[in-house]
């Protein structure tokens, strides 16, 4: 079929922009992403600065006024999560896996895909264009609450509260579309043999992600058209005094806020997932039990949404039942981490760069998971909700979904996209130089916070009560780690050049896997398999007595 | 592949259903949940504000029965281009197709009527509570109208020369889905008091 019709070589914009390949699509969500974690990283850097050296001027940007600091804190938050995690995580991981993994030539609907990449570029060209306008980016916060959001009197951003809105919204068309081809792809254009339960645990995680976003955003894309008139057309959805209710957008935004963290972490768990395995060289101690895990995970996640609201005057005996439903969905999680400890349990270790990641994610993602059981009781979230330890939980989560969890895969799956090995010593002076200034930046802001700096505060000495300069010493340590771990990137960003050209050439399948993506040449062909491959047996076959190599891919026959 | 080859992968049926069909219900399932947060809201604001009643009883109960009686029938055609299609009767399926889009024309057109009287006696978007949920509802409602009806027309020019002919039993589920939201939003916004 199409795969024999033979054709000129495409022109470089039918090739790298126009182009149907979900491997082409899958770098353009990659570059993209990555383009827009350094301009987040960035405003990061700005709004640290002014935390850890006050009213300052910031080397790169200048002074920041109570103003810009709004819409910095604003565009970090919401460029990391909608544009850097979901793009990296979900939009490139999954183009460029789920055809290799699943042993077909390409997405079920390979133009639907590419559009689904042109209403995200779209999304981020408005989201940019923020910048620019009168008033300059949104400044409400990225969970953009009514009437801050609603009135641009109120949050000093018309112009800009209303472009984000429309990016918000572009951007989660982009991803149902994304997200149904995915989902369609993996149920039927699976190679011939692979059953439910040969499928990697990766491409389940994908998948189980995009379903959970399409049940939960549905109500937010609702509430989007709606806070949009609010804007713009003065009507009155959010307005108390109008007979509206600024409630309302809390409880639509946050139905689908919180199925969202579970939709980023369980790519990332997927990835974790895959090197594991291959690293420790054994199958994953539970396969099934990994995916009941994920299935339970993405139930609850859609009953605890209230909890982000305690600090917001819901009814307390709601704030209960929120309680106990937001504690009980730690326990599949960690459930899931024992397995992948469990896999780890005598196996033969190789601590190669994506090992060193995939076992970062587990340790700093347990530290994130445990200083939320103190945010998921409502009592101590009354406390701490708006104080700098709810921001130091969130990036002991977010971080390693976001960041490491996508180091991970970026240095595994590395060789299979270029066709070259990274350097491993470089990527060693990475790995160490980013997680341990990590956790310099953020154990000083659970300190912090329990002593009770509450966020959303652009220089405390403004506030008398909020002062406490004997704390000024750890907001300054933060902002001094801050500054190590961006500076660390540049390494990655080297290490990530240099190979394209000069790394050693990795061959089809360098760390030695089972799953179908390495049978085929690094980097792939157009088309992908010469043959179309059938699948003998499960994806995790590690240590397989009685072969002469200790791993049996997917599709050999027996 | 060129532009119009199709890849292995849109061909293959691992869940027996065919993929044209499985991606059609996805659609609709996200659909459901976007209408689905914009009819809850509505609800709870309704329960919650017995005097919209009296903002209600000004809806032209009459158009939307009319409009209601229309869809209803226009998805009868759609039904009856299935059965075409099914029997390979391109043509036929294709002339069923323009006849159910022509329904949502007419739709289109009560709507656009009613729409003038209301903002003539003054109800516009921002004058109320149930006026802004009135005509978000109604209006995003409308919308997935006309993109029906656009969407139906390009199948129905390939159903005429006998290509694509899967096409016609997708755009006919999807026909149903925009006529079932219809049969939610009737009572809703125009018989409830």
């Amino acid at each position: 079929m199409s795969t024999e019709v033979q054709h000129a070589e495409p022109g470089f914009f039918r090739k790298y922009l126009w182009s149907t390949d979900h491997k082409i699509i899958a770098m353009q969500y990659l570059f993209t992403g990555m383009a827009m974690a350094m301009i987040g990283g960035y405003f990061a850097y700005v709004f640290r600065m002014q935390l850890g050296f006050p009213n300052q001027y910031v080397p790169g940007y200048g002074i920041v006024t109570p103003g810009r600091y709004n819409a910095l804190v604003t565009m970090h938050g919401s460029i990391m999560i909608f544009w850097v995690a979901m793009p990296v995580l979900i939009a490139a991981f999954g183009n460029f896996l789920i055809p290799l993994m699943l042993g077909c030539d390409d997405m079920a609907f390979p133009r639907i895909n590419r559009l689904s990449y042109q209403i995200f570029l779209l999304s981020v060209l408005v989201l940019l264009s923020s910048f620019l306008v009168k008033g300059g980016p949104f400044g409400g916060a990225w969970t953009s609450y009514p009437p801050l959001s609603a009135s641009g009197a109120y949050n000093l951003t018309p112009i800009g509260a209303t472009l984000w809105l429309l990016a918000v919204a572009l951007e989660f068309v982009a991803f149902l579309l994304g997200g149904i081809n995915f989902t369609v792809t993996t149920m039927n254009s699976r190679a011939p043999g692979m059953k439910m339960y040969d499928i990697p645990i990766l491409i389940w995680m994908i998948i189980l992600a995009n379903v959970i976003f399409m049940a939960s955003v549905g109500p937010l894309i609702a509430g989007a058209v709606m806070l949009l008139f609010d804007q713009t057309m003065s009507t009155g959805f959010f307005d108390p005094t109008r007979g509206g209710d600024p409630l309302l957008w809390q409880h639509l935004f946050w139905f689908f806020g919180h199925p969202e963290v579970y939709v980023v972490l369980l790519p990332a768990m997927g990835i974790v997932a895959e090197i594991i395995a291959v690293f420790s060289r054994k199958k994953i101690f539970g396969y099934k039990t990994v995916l009941y895990t994920a299935w339970a995970v993405g139930f609850l996640s859609f009953v605890v949404w209230a909890h982000h609201q305690f600090v917001a005057g819901i009814d307390p005996r709601m704030a209960n039942i929120f309680s106990v439903t937001t504690l009980l969905i730690s326990v599949p999680v960690t459930e899931m981490v024992f397995l992948y400890i469990a896999t780890l349990y005598g196996g033969s270790i190789h601590l190669d760069t994506p090992m060193l990641w995939a076992l970062a994610f587990i340790a700093e993602f347990m530290i994130g998971g445990v200083t939320g059981i103190f945010l998921g009781s409502s009592g101590t979230d009354i406390y701490l909700h708006d104080t700098y330890f709810l921001i130091a939980h969130f990036h002991y989560t977010f971080v390693p979904i976001a960041i490491i969890a996508v180091f991970a895969g970026l240095t595994y799956w590395y060789p299979k996209m270029f066709g070259r090995m990274l350097n491993e010593t470089l990527g060693k002076i990475h790995f160490w130089g980013t997680v341990i200034p990590f956790n310099v930046i953020f154990i000083p802001l659970f300190i912090t916070g329990i002593a009770g700096d509450q966020r959303r505060v652009y220089d405390y000495a403004q506030f008398a009560e909020q002062s406490r300069p004997a704390l000024q010493h750890l907001r300054t340590t933060s902002t001094i780690a801050l500054l190590v771990m961006l500076s660390f990137q540049f390494v990655f960003l080297f290490n990530f050049v240099w190979s394209l050209r000069s790394g050693k050439s990795a061959g089809a399948n360098p760390w030695r896997s089972t799953t179908l993506e390495w049978t085929v040449p690094s980097p792939p062909p157009h088309g992908n398999f010469a043959v179309l491959p059938t699948v003998y047996r499960g994806p995790y076959e590690y240590g397989v007595p009685g072969r002469a190599d200790d791993f049996f891919p997917q599709d050999i026959p027996d | 592949m060129s532009a119009t080859a199709k890849p292995i992968a849109n061909t293959r049926s691992a869940t027996g259903i065919p993929t044209a069909r499985l991606i059609t219900w996805w659609v609709i399932a996200s659909e459901i949940v976007i209408f689905g947060g914009l009819l809850a809201s509505y609800v709870m604001h309704r329960i919650s504000h017995p005097e919209w009643a009296e903002s209600a009883s000004h809806t032209l109960t009459w158009a939307g029965a009319f409009n209601t009686f229309v869809l209803l029938t226009s998805s009868l055609c759609a039904v009856l281009a299935h059965q075409a299609a099914d029997a390979h009767n391109g043509p036929k399926a294709a002339k069923f197709l323009r006849l159910t889009s022509l329904g949502g024309l007419i739709f289109l057109c009560v709507k656009a009527y009613e729409w003038t009287i209301d903002i003539r006696e003054g109800f516009v978007l921002s004058s109320g509570g149930f006026w802004s949920f009135y005509y978000t509802l109604a209006g995003l409602h409308g919308l997935h109208v006309l993109a029906g009806m656009i969407i139906m027309l390009i199948v129905a020019a390939d159903a005429a020369k006998n290509r694509e002919l899967q096409r016609v039993e997708c755009i006919g589920l999807y026909w149903h889905f925009v006529d079932i939201v219809w049969i939610f939003l009737f009572p809703l916004l125009y018989i409830a008091r």
